[in-house]
Order: structure tokens, then sequence, then C-alpha cells
């Protein structure tokens, strides 16, 4: 037993002290000696460093001290605004993560300020620097249904979009033309049916991650049937069995029955897809404006370039998935609101969004910056007028909804469900939604 | 003559038999560990497409760039800092509730035990509201001591119900002696008890050491300052929301996960070396 | 070793001096579970997306939905996470015990391999998603190329993807990594079972099996139950492999509780259904885990 209590005395020892050092620490943790006057909370890890250099720089134009904290990865930023939201912490400028109804939330609960009259001051000159398609994510029309006044409620920071790419060497390899990409879904089917032929995989893309295939079908249905027939399903007034939405779901599975789909991408998150496109491994990948940037990083001599989304239809145009990027918005109850506003015009200024754009490869959210950025973003950033968003619509599908529908996707894809009986089991949780 | 030969030869092949088993079992164990090394190594266009495990042209600068890039001096120390004064706090406090409800008697003992056990059972998926909620009107948001007493409480049930196990376990002979020798009940509890229960207290420790070294979403909720941030604040520099550094990924967790692997290298000797010798030495 | 105590006598003080050793629990356990607790109870009442000033007060409805409306298959999560945790508790229990025995058996190099096994738990969810994934790719995947080398290339397929696949090789990768734990408490468990009862066995004449049955396993039974009800929570709240290697599908197929309830929770921001989601899937666990304790107790006395 002596041993013992030998040991254990002198693990007592290190513990008390320990604890010691820990209460002494504790009471003295760091404060920030200069208390900075904007503070912006943000989860976009990759451009961290880019912000730290502007807010060098707006202190040394204008005095003022900006400080950008970054909590990532985005659910622990969630969670954290959220939390903060209860507790009143919110600092001066934060972004939100979530559907458009979190939004109004925030806006309903008195924690988001309105920018329109900023917006359209000296002749709206804010408002027309930034791309209109981006701006209206952050906009609530009159007579919504969430029941926010109407107004602008955020400074989008960055755009985005999503697309289809080909890898041209592939298509070379199965025979394709490599300048001559297929442009009507019938032809992007053949397209797919000779690649498989040639044993190259067809299509890759993060659908383990069910908001990607949320974007490819939203595509197709307002190619296909046009935005007022998604409103009235929406709406309720028109059913998901309806012929329409049975199609859009029938594209899926005729795309699984020419095999051009990438074997298990239906699991895969989109970071396992990227890996996939950039080593060669698929001919067709569906991957937002982010991708130029991971593509260029794990192969340089990645031989690919983007496509228009392929026509279903004549009737209505073809739009593509997109929107603003990252946007910021002001705390209503911050002290240092005015402060807060002129920081995000600055930052939404020419030359800074030149600069982020620059060093962070994201489109930028001033229109007047586009002529500065690299050609290969450039090819996204020539799509931005075809952009849709869900948030443009004047109503929100229920999430249930969206999972069961995306989710359904999955199951025509492996031939576990036909379409007709994924859409009867949509609106099956539509009906109990509903009411 | 022939039957030991026999038996020799059987205990040769049963010997065999089980390293062959291990041998598998250790492959599968050390395959991830030398894959994370090696990609560590390889660049960001080579990590996915040169299939070798080591690169021919290994990169070991990746290391010293992740120590920097991903700040990890600082986030170095606050680890070690959070991991040695919550694990010895968890120690402490459930090591002394295990032994009162394995050996005290006390009105209300069953419900309170009871009170931990559930606590192990049920997730609480919005509780982190609350918990901020209270943590500022505590004053103990961005503090280090709030972080540490959260991490306490999130070890503490799933502590006491192991230890507890294991002391309901143990033998009563010698701790009559102890009383019989005049001890205290705490006495008892840290000379004879707890000494006993060394095994077990290694896993304790080295469940809730892992666990605390790589927390992070209590972190991020509970802290502002970059200066109080724990070790996986570090490897978030390499994971942008859309993209991922692996090879600077993967040497960063390797910085992070060597730590752990000689904590428990240390730790092991106890788990093997506890009880036996104690309770024959004792 | 003050011999001021005076426990021996029972009254008062010595009980008072009982709670003593449970304080220090008790108070850190008020302030940050208790207090959360009441919240989480609290909010499952209502309706509540997370942000909103006020709460409407449902009553039990949330509770009515999560149990008898199933909606986005609750129970058959609850399903999916109980066979992963059959697989665990199998499988991966087995392993476990099978090797904390033969490094139990002081074998030479049996310090390797205790380190050895301890290398799955501590690598980071990142790096086993990664390396598994690699082993289950349908294209390139090396379970694939090994089958096919030694002639079943009939067997390959897609792993992740396969409906009727996908849950097991997941559960297979949650059992790889989980086995580390059981075998460290198990060989902790071993180790304080006196060596001279095992030498007084074999000079009896015992064979290997008599005595795992006479002496090791009856010795044992309270460190199994241990170990089977860690197991039980540790699989039954796993999630994150979950989310890294299928994010919960093809469809619905590996969709587990803790995934559903970080879906109502984040992507349809209902906060009292989530709340309520939670509750209800603790008292599954509650009732499982008492069960198995009902069972150690019932082997101990047997």
């Amino acid at each position: 037993m002596g041993i013992f209590k030998h040991l254990l005395d002198k693990r007592l020892l290190t513990l008390v002290s320990f604890l010691l050092i820990a209460a002494c620490l504790s009471g003295c943790a760091e404060r920030d000696r200069q208390k900075p006057e904007v503070l912006v909370w943000h989860w976009m890890t990759d451009r961290d460093p880019a912000f730290e250099e502007l807010t060098e720089r707006y202190k040394n134009q204008t005095g003022v001290k900006v400080k950008f904290e970054l909590y990532a990865p985005s659910d622990a930023y969630s969670q954290k605004v959220i939390a903060a939201a209860q507790a009143g912490t919110l600092p001066d400028i934060f972004s939100i993560l979530g559907e458009r109804r979190i939004f109004a939330s925030f806006i309903i609960a008195g924690h988001i300020t309105c920018l329109t009259s900023q917006m359209n001051a000296d002749n709206n000159a804010w408002r027309n620097e930034l791309f209109s398609n981006a701006l209206a994510v952050n906009e609530f029309s009159t007579a919504n249904q969430y029941g926010v006044k109407a107004g602008i409620y955020g400074v989008p920071l960055d755009t985005m979009n999503i697309q289809l790419l080909y890898n041209k060497d592939l298509f070379k390899k199965a025979g394709l033309d490599p300048d001559l990409p297929p442009v009507s879904w019938q032809e992007f089917i053949e397209a797919g049916r000779a690649l498989t032929a040639a044993g190259i995989p067809g299509l890759v893309s993060g659908w383990g991650e069910i908001w990607m295939i949320d974007c490819f079908a939203s595509n197709l249905a307002w190619n296909l049937m046009g935005k007022d027939k998604i409103i009235a399903t929406i709406k309720g007034e028109v059913p998901y069995t309806d012929p329409d939405w049975i199609t859009v779901l029938s594209l899926f599975k005729e795309m699984a029955d020419t095999g051009m789909l990438a074997k298990g991408m239906i699991t895969m998150v989109n970071k396992d897809a990227e890996q996939a496109f950039a080593n060669n491994r698929a001919a067709f990948a569906f991957n937002g404006s982010w991708c130029v940037n991971v593509y260029r990083g794990m192969n340089p001599n990645l031989n690919y370039a983007t496509m228009m989304f392929p026509r279903l239809s004549d009737e209505h145009p073809v739009v593509i998935w997109g929107g603003a990027g990252a946007s910021f918005m002001v705390n209503q109850r911050s002290n240092n609101k005015e402060k807060a506003i002129e920081f995000l015009k600055w930052i939404t200024a020419k030359q800074q969004q030149v600069y982020l754009a620059q060093t962070t490869n994201n489109l930028p959210s001033n229109k007047d910056s586009l002529s500065a950025i690299a050609p290969s973003l450039r090819q996204f950033a020539d799509d931005m007028d075809k952009t849709v968003h869900p948030s443009l619509l004047p109503a929100g599908e229920h999430p249930l909804v969206i999972e069961a529908f995306d989710k359904g996707i999955q199951s025509i894809i492996i031939g576990e469900s036909s379409p007709r009986e994924i859409a009867e089991r949509v609106q099956r949780v539509k009906d109990r939604e509903r009411r | 003559m022939r039957d030991s030969v026999k038996r020799k030869i059987k205990n040769f092949l049963g010997q065999s038999g089980i390293h062959l088993f291990l041998i598998l079992v250790s492959v599968s164990c050390i395959f991830p560990l030398l894959w994370m090394i090696g990609s560590a190594l390889k660049t960001q266009q080579t990590v996915f497409s040169d299939m070798r495990l080591f690169p021919a042209q290994p990169h070991w600068e990746n290391f010293y760039t992740a120590w920097v890039e991903g700040g990890f001096g600082i986030y170095f120390f606050n680890s070690v800092f959070y991991t040695v004064t919550v694990v010895a706090g968890i120690v402490f406090i459930s090591s002394l509730a295990a032994y009162a409800f394995s050996r005290l008697e006390f009105p209300g003992k069953n419900f309170f035990f009871l009170m931990f056990l559930v606590a192990m059972m049920i997730p609480l998926p919005g509780s982190f509201v609350p918990l901020y909620v209270l943590l500022v009107k505590l004053h103990l948001v961005n503090t280090r001591i709030g972080y540490i007493l959260a991490m306490i409480n999130v070890g503490l049930s799933l502590s006491i119900f192991l230890l507890k196990t294991f002391f309901d376990k143990l033998p009563k002979d010698l701790e009559d002696a102890g009383r019989i020798d005049g001890c205290s009940k705490f006495g008892i509890y840290w000379h004879v008890a707890l000494p006993m229960a060394r095994p077990a207290l290694a896993v304790v420790i080295i469940f809730n050491a892992l666990n605390v070294w790589n927390e992070y979403i209590l972190a991020m909720l509970i802290f502002s300052s970059k200066s109080l941030m724990p070790l996986q604040r570090g490897l978030m520099v390499f994971q942008g929301a859309h993209i991922t550094q692996y090879p600077l990924l993967m040497a960063g967790i390797t910085i992070t996960v060597l730590p752990i692997i000689l904590i428990y290298l240390f730790m092991q000797r106890h788990i093997i070396s506890g009880l036996t010798a104690g309770a024959i030495r004792g | 070793m003050k011999p001021t105590d005076r426990s021996q006598v029972k009254f008062k003080p010595g009980i008072l001096q009982n709670y003593l050793f449970i304080l220090p629990a008790v108070l850190i356990f008020s302030v940050f579970y208790i207090y959360p607790f009441a919240k989480t109870f609290q909010l499952s009442l209502c309706q509540w997306d997370g942000i909103m000033p006020t709460t409407v007060f449902v009553g039990f409805a949330n509770f009515k939905n999560v149990i008898f409306r199933n909606t986005a298959y609750w129970w058959q999560s609850m399903g999916n996470a109980g066979y992963i945790t059959l697989i665990a508790l199998t499988l991966q229990n087995l392993l476990a015990l099978a090797l904390a025995m033969a490094c139990d058996r002081a074998i030479k190099s049996g310090n390797f391999y205790r380190v050895i096994f301890f290398i799955p738990p501590v690598l980071s969810e990142v790096v086993v998603g990664l390396v598994w994934k690699w082993i289950y790719n349908g294209d390139y995947g090396l379970l694939n190329y090994w089958l096919s080398q030694i002639g079943l290339s009939g067997l390959t397929r897609t792993w992740l993807a396969d409906p009727k696949i996908a849950l097991t090789a997941v559960a297979i990768t949650h059992s790889w990594k989980g086995f580390g734990w059981g075998f460290i408490i198990l060989l902790a468990g071993l180790q304080t079972i006196p060596r001279q009862l095992y030498e007084a066995a074999r000079v009896d004449g015992a064979n290997a099996w008599e005595i795992f049955k006479r002496i090791t396993a009856p010795l044992m039974v309270p460190v199994f139950a241990l170990v089977s009800i860690l197991t039980v929570l540790g699989t039954m709240q796993a999630f994150v492999l979950v989310i890294s290697m299928t994010g919960g599908g093809p469809g619905y197929h590996t969709e587990v509780p803790v995934t559903r309830i970080l879906a109502s929770m984040i992507a349809s921001s209902r906060f009292g259904y989530a709340c309520a989601q939670g509750i209800v899937f603790g008292l599954v666990l509650l009732v499982v885990s008492m069960l198995q304790m009902r069972i150690g107790k019932y082997a101990k006395t047997d």
C-alpha cells in the first residue's frame, strides 16, 4: 500500500496544482484590449485570411476597427447564431444558414435591420452595384407568406450557381465531340449511352447531400412546367402526381437506366464526387461555381468546360440553380448599426470584390468587378442571369416534402421504387403537412 | 514422449493460429493509420491519384505547414490544459460518486443513481440553447472555467456508471481491514478503493481524454477568443465549406492523434498491472 | 487516516457525510444537465422554430406525432440503429472478447497488440470515413478489387448504394472502429481475475473451454453487462460515420434516430418536435438498458 500512497500523493499534488493554474488562468481569461467597433461572425473558413487582410485595409482607410470571428463547420456556426439570438448576444454583423423561413423568423424576432433605404439612397446607388438575382434572395416582397414587412434584409457578399460540367478528354475517348456538348436532354442521354458503352462513368455529383438532387430536379421542373405551375404545386393546387412531376421523376430513371450515373453517387458527399471528377473518373459533373478552385487544386490539367443545362422543352426557358452565395445581415439591436452598414457598403464595392474574387475564387456580388476574374470562373459568371432560387418564389415548400421528394429520387435511381410510387408518397407527405 | 511432442505441436499450432488472427486484425488497424501518414506526405494533386501508400517524394514540410497554418501552438497548449483539468475533474468527482453509489448507504441513493443513468441515455438535441443562455447569465461564456465545467458534465454520467460497475466487483475485505485500522470513509476511498480500481480509472481517463481532445462543438459555442480555442479549431482551417486541403488536414490529424496514442501507451501499463498487483501487495 | 471518524456509529452525521461523496457530481449535474433537460422537456411540449421569441404550447402533440404518426421514417431509423447495434453486440464484442483473452494470456508481444487495437478508436472519423469509402467504392474500391482477384467478381457491387447491403457495410465499419473500447474494458476485467484460479483449474485437468465456462465467464458477468450496455448506448447514438459514409441514404436505408433528430432541428427547424424525438429515443434506450441490467443481475445470481 505504501507504493500507492506515494504514487497517489504525487498525483494528488499535480492534480491540485493543475486545478490552481486552471482557476488562475480562467480568472484572467484573455480580453481584447481594443474592443472592435464592428464585430462580424462567419463560417467561411476559406475566406478567413482574405477577411483579415480587408479589415486591415479598412482600418487604415477609415480608422474603424472591424473584427471577423470564424466559427466552423457550418453546423457549429448555426448553433452559435441560434443560441446567441436567444441570449441577445448576436454580433453587429452575421449571416444566416438555412432556409427562408429561418431568415423570416430572425427578421420577425427583431434581429435584422431592414436595409432598403440604404440600398435605395442616391438613386439606388448601392442596389445597382449588385447582381439583382443575388439581392433577390435577401428580399421579401409585399404580402409574402411569412408575414415579413417588405424590404431588403441582407447584403450578398458573393454569388454562386450550380452547373453541368463535362470532361473534354473523356469525351474524346468515347468518340464524342469535345467542343459540342449535348444541348437537348435527348443528346445528353445519348452522350451518356456512348460513355457507358466506352466504359466511362457518365455523371457524378454529391447526391448523398439531398439538396444537390433538389437543384437538378428544380432545373428540370422549371424548364418542363415553368414557374407558375411550380408555385401552384407548392400552394397545393397541383398535386405531385401530376404527369409533369412524374415526368421529372422519370428523367432520373432514364439516366439510371442508361447506366450513365457514376456508381454510388447517390450516397456520396459532394467532396467525394469532386474527387472523382477531378481525377478523370467521370465525364459529367453537376457542381457549384466553387468547384473551379477545387479542381485546380486537385488536378490543374483537368480539361473541362461548363455546358448549359440540357433543354427538355421549348415552352419554358432553361434555368440554372443559383443566387447569393453568402449574405451578411446587420443586427437590429447593434449599437454600431451605421458603422456596420458602412462597412458592408465598402466590402461590396468594386475594389474589395475584385480582391475577394481573386483570392478566394468565388463569384463576386458586384457586377462591375466581373471583368477582373479568372476565365475559368468567368464561364459561371456569364450565366448568372439565368439563375433561379427557391427564395424567389412567393411560397416555400415544406422541408419534409422536399426530403421525401429528394430521397424518393434516390430510391428511383437504385430501382427500388417507380416514379409514380414516389410521386404518390410525396403527395401523401404534402397532404399530411398541409393539415 | 510422443504425447509431449504432440502437445508441443498442438500448442505451437494454437499459438500460431492466435497470432495469425491477431496479425490480421492488426493489419486492418494499422492500414488507415499508415494511409493517413502517407496522405500527409502527398500533395493536393497526388493525394487521390498516387495510389502508393507512401509517395516517392515525401513532402515532410506538410507537417510544418500544417502546424503553422493551423496555428497549432496555442491550440495545443489549450487542449492539453483542458484535457488535463477536465479529466482530473471527472476522475475525482465521478470516482467519489461511484464509490458512494457502490459502497455507502443513504436515502435516495437509487434515485440519484437513476438520474445519472437517465442522463447517459437521453440525448438533448436542443440543449445547446439553454446551456448557452445559462452560461451567458453566469458570465461563464468565453471563459476557460465555463468550458471545463461543461465538459466535466459531459463525461460525468458514463464515468460514474463505469466506475460503479468496477467498485461493485471489488472484494470488500481490504476495505473492512482499513475500517478496522481506523481509516475514515474518505481515507478508505482514497487509500484502499481508488488504488484497487486503477484499471477502471485508466479506462475512464483514456475515454474522457479522447473525448475532450476531439471536442469542438461546445468550444465553438462557448468561446469567441481564438486564444482560448482547442486543437480541433486548428483542423478547421483545412476543411473549408467547399475545399478540403487533404494533405495538410491529414498532417494536422496526425499531429493531434499522436499525443493520444502516447497517453494510451503510458496508461495501458496501468490497465494491465492494476488490480492483481494491488490486491496481492496491498 | 485520521482516526476521528465515527462511521461505525449509524446516525445522521455519517449519512450526511455520505452525501458529501456525491455532492460535487450532483452540483455540476444540476447546473449543466438538469436545467437544460427541464428546458428541453418544456420545449418538447411546444411548437418552436428555434428563433422566434415566443413558443406555442401544444401539449403532448409532438410526442403523439413522434410515436404514432411515424413522420419521416422515425421508427424505421430506430430499427436501423437496432440492426447496427445487434451487429455491434455480436460481431464487435465477440471480436473484442477474443482479442482480450488472447492478450490476457501473457502472449509474447501482447503489449504491441494492445497498442495496435487502440488505433481505430483514436482515429478521426474523417480518416475512417475516407478509407472505408475507398474500400467500399463501386468503381475503384479495394473490396471489389480483392473480390475479383480471388475470382469472386460476381459478388462485387457498389456497397454503400445497395439498399440491402449499405446498412451492414456501415455497421461493419462502426464495429471495426469500436471494438477497441470493448477490448480495453474486457481486458481490464480479465486482469482482475486472480491467476491462481486458472492454475488451480488447470491442475484439475480442465480444458480451455471449461476454464472459460467455470471461471472466466461467471466472474466477468458484470463486465459483460457493462460492455454490452456501453455498446448499445454508443451504437444507438452514433451518427457521424453515417453522415460521412451515406448521408442516411440510399433513400432512408441508413437513417438512424440521431440523424432524424438533426434533420428535424436543422433542416426543418422544428425544435419542439426534435426535443420530443430526443426524449422518446432516450426512453427507448433507458428501457433497453434496464432490461440488460436485469439480465446481467439474473445471470450473476444464476
